[in-house]
């Protein structure tokens, strides 16, 4: 029987059915859902590492040890690993070692639309690409098989797309024999483990040689698919593309990638010898079309379709019908919207009852520079928020303060970090911050959980992926250890307390680490705490101080103030949370607290 | 055995991926190839959110091409417009009477279109257009949140190659046992409006 499965769903099944027994990663959209459901299998160790570095130098110690060892990471995780990336490409390794990289065509979750093929070729390693999530499980296992014959890490990397779509799979089994075997002797060999230079010149050849070996086995790789039919339009493809293009092209002649570094020559030109016109359909960068012109072969590819952003079989038809590949059989007039354009955008938004908003709103009062940083209180730079004024990447925030403070500028400026990010990149710029002594001020947004990949644990949350409990990190602690002395623990509900605190810590001499505590409140344990607040209509005079806190539930009443004219405010029950953080700003004291909302409960019973 | 291209569409926390959900695994048991695409993360809670569901009999691309959707499911009114240039000429439109203004709406920076501008927009390119009072009849089978399942009863009278059983049986292992009376009650209510209408 077949089942849909995401193609996420479906490497976690890959790896069960290939008899992987360790599994690291760092959560990362469209990555996360891998490990999530790699947790289901129990024969398989899956943990959340602090960062994807420290994933793959786990999964590079499996695969020392002789198990089959997988690490997953979201395409700009691979930055973060590279280091690691790079020397397990040099030594290879005892058991299969295998790194999916999730890329993000389109940004849907990400910072840019790196095309991590260029990673395999860097690295000199081979990469895989799947289709859909049949091929997503299947090619674990040829991705395992590759590794170890060939003693190489393997890069299986996937997109948004063959991510997060659901497509029919079949299932197979995992080989009992794995789960059975007592622990192996470790295999020991300096010369090829150690990469200091002398070992490191021999390696090299040996892995030049290898993409020769790798390129040569392409030619009869069962995923690299030919499909000869009309030969007037030979299209080579690869991945989430390949379906885009069958859609479009169903009589065309095909070679399907599945093997996208190194590419097998003779196979391309002996399709390119068969075709009148070869075009290549890859989404993102010119990689496979650079690989074939390298080649001597003439070949079209990005002067027909866009480098930037995801393709779709919309995208594919219009820039084939302008490149003459197709006729235009579209009759479909194009809907004019002019009476209802332009039509009110619904970007992602601080959801109601976040902590990260009461901080925000501090900063703003403050007029301070914020550098920012990835997770949920990034969205804080929308408006009416509008209060992060940088954010580069994992960990960015802290350093750049750094910089920024000793470059010197008249406002005062903090970083902003979550819990997790802090975790993954923020210590080392911590401590950084401590030993060449800037009066940069940290603020941890500590809201006990890895919220914006949809909540995963992490070193602070006291409980592993598989849930067991396990030693919580203190920030306070830790801050005092990396050498800060100024360290201020504070409710992020609390507007007066995290004002305070943040004042005295941009007056004292030295750097200061401001700690916002709150639970994020979406965790199923703060949904339990929810108390819906109400606007008291006879105080509020519709001055808009509430608005500006860019809260959801906050909403703009039909009522308007007598002397005012202006909207009264009003609050959407269904979506309040009662943090309080509005009640805070309104200078009238024209919402009711929680506290007063119990009392009319219980008066009104 | 003819495709269809499904488009979930809605507000993030609605119950747009339950549905997707639903209408995804009603197809497989009918016996079509399935495909479903969507993307998750970044807060998708408030923000606009759309799945892509097709059947067909060997289904390539899990994403629908501009200008080929055949059904447009909306859960929010608004929404609907979003996709207009997705839909395929003379395709279907089932919108719930659902509304959930956006930020800029509620400051009163932006106006919410009212119902005839966004169906006067549609009838550009479809007479298959239909309101469906979604959350009315959700709070009459006895909980709001069964709109979504609504709107999938009033689906299932477009779809008629697929039996009622299937319809509910999948509802049934999908939403949380103690809703499940609930959810094939709005269902019910759903499928019947809009037969009524016909």
């Amino acid at each position: 029987m077949k089942i849909l499965y995401s193609g996420n769903e479906a490497i976690a099944r890959g790896a069960y059915e290939s008899g992987v027994l360790l599994a690291s990663a760092y959560p990362g959209t469209p990555s996360t859902e891998i490990l999530e459901s790699m947790v289901q299998y129990s024969q398989i160790t899956s943990e959340w590492a602090p960062n994807e570095k420290v994933a793959l130098d786990v999964a590079i110690g499996g695969a020392y040890a002789g198990v089959r060892s997988m690490a997953v990471m979201k395409h700009v995780g691979l930055n973060v690993a590279a280091d690691a990336f790079f020397y397990a490409a040099m030594t290879g390794s005892e058991g299969g070692l295998v790194i999916v990289s999730a890329d993000d065509p389109a940004m849907h979750s990400s910072q840019n639309e790196q095309d991590n093929r260029r990673y395999a070729k860097f690295g000199r390693v081979p990469c895989l690409e799947p289709s859909d999530s049949q091929e997503a499980k299947d090619m674990v296992g040829a991705a395992f098989e590759i590794s170890e014959r060939f003693d190489t890490p393997v890069l299986l990397r996937i997109t948004t797309r063959i991510a997060h779509s659901h497509t029919l799979v079949e299932l197979g089994q995992r080989p009992a024999e794995v789960d059975q075997r007592e622990p192996q002797n470790y295999h020991i060999d300096r010369t090829k483990y150690v990469m200091v230079p002398g070992n490191a010149r021999k390696r090299h050849p040996v892995i030049e040689a290898r993409v020769e070996q790798l390129a040569r086995f392409g030619q009869d790789f069962g995923y690299n698919l030919v499909e000869m039919q009309d030969t007037s339009l030979g299209i080579v493809t690869h991945g989430i593309a390949y379906q885009y293009a069958k859609e479009v092209f169903p009589q065309a002649s095909f070679l399907r990638l599945g093997m996208t570094y190194p590419l097998p020559p003779k196979l391309i030109s002996n399709f390119a010898a068969k075709v009148d016109r070869l075009i290549v359909i890859e989404e993102l960068d010119a990689f496979i079309e650079e690989e074939i012109r390298l080649m001597g072969i003439s070949v079209e590819g990005k002067s027909i379709f866009p480098a930037v952003g995801e393709l779709d079989p919309g995208v594919v038809r219009k820039c084939s019908v302008q490149a003459g590949l197709l006729a235009d059989s579209s009759t479909r007039p194009s809907p004019k919207l002019d009476k209802v354009s332009p039509l009110p955008m619904r970007p992602p938004l601080l959801c109601p009852g976040c902590p990260h908003r009461g901080v925000f709103t501090i900063t703003n009062k403050l007029k301070l520079v914020v550098n920012g940083d990835i997770g949920c209180y990034t969205l804080g730079f929308l408006p009416p928020l509008s209060a992060l004024h940088t954010c580069g990447c994992m960990g960015a925030s802290i350093g750049v303060a750094h910089g920024v403070s000793k470059a010197g500028i008249q406002q005062k400026n903090v970083a902003v970090i979550g819990d997790s990010t802090f975790f993954h990149t923020g210590m080392p710029a911590l401590l950084n911050v401590a030993y060449n002594q800037s009066d940069t001020v940290t603020i941890i947004l500590d809201n006990r959980t890895t919220a914006m990949t949809g909540h995963q644990e992490n070193p602070a949350t006291g409980r592993t992926l598989a849930g067991d409990p396990t030693w919580a990190v203190d920030f306070e602690a830790l801050s005092h250890s990396l050498g800060i002395e100024h360290v201020y623990a504070v409710d992020a509900y609390d507007l007066e307390e995290v004002e305070t605190a943040l004042r005295e810590a941009l007056d004292v001499a030295g750097p200061a680490v401001v700690i916002a505590k709150r639970a994020c409140a979406l965790l199923p344990e703060t949904r339990k705490t929810w108390i819906a607040l109400d606007v008291d209509s006879d105080r509020c005079n519709g001055c808009g101080l509430c608005f500006r806190v860019g809260c959801p539930a906050i909403v703009r009443s039909d009522e308007t103030d007598a002397k005012t004219g202006r909207f009264l405010a009003e609050i959407d029950p269904l979506l309040c949370t009662g943090c309080e953080i509005c009640a805070q700003v309104c200078a009238r004291g024209a919402i009711f607290t929680r506290e007063q909302m119990v009392e009319k409960q219980e008066q009104a019973a | 055995m003819k495709a269809i291209n499904f488009l979930v569409v809605g507000v993030g926390g609605q119950g747009a991926l339950l549905a997707s959900n639903v209408l995804a695994e009603v197809g497989v048991r009918a016996g079509y190839d399935v495909k479903k695409a969507e993307v998750h993360g970044m807060s998708q809670r408030g923000g606009s959110v759309n799945s892509h569901v097709r059947w067909g009999q060997d289904v390539k691309s899990p994403v629908i091409g501009e200008g080929e959707v055949d059904v447009l499911f909306s859960l929010e009114k608004l929404e609907t417009l979003r996709y207009v240039s997705m839909l395929r000429r003379g395709g279907a439109v089932l919108v719930g009477e659902f509304v959930i203004p956006p930020l800029t709406v509620s400051s009163g920076d932006d106006d919410y279109p009212d119902d005839a501008a966004i169906a006067g927009v549609f009838s550009q390119v479809t007479e298959r257009f239909d309101f469906v009072p979604t959350l009315g009849l959700a709070k009459a089978a006895g909980s709001s949140r069964a709109h979504n399942v609504v709107l999938l009863g009033a689906l299932s009278v477009i779809i008629d190659a697929v039996p009622l059983e299937i319809w509910l049986q999948v509802i049934a292992e999908r939403v949380p046992k103690k809703y499940v009376q609930v959810n094939q009650k709005a269902f019910r209510l759903g499928k019947e409006i809009v037969s009524k209408d016909d």
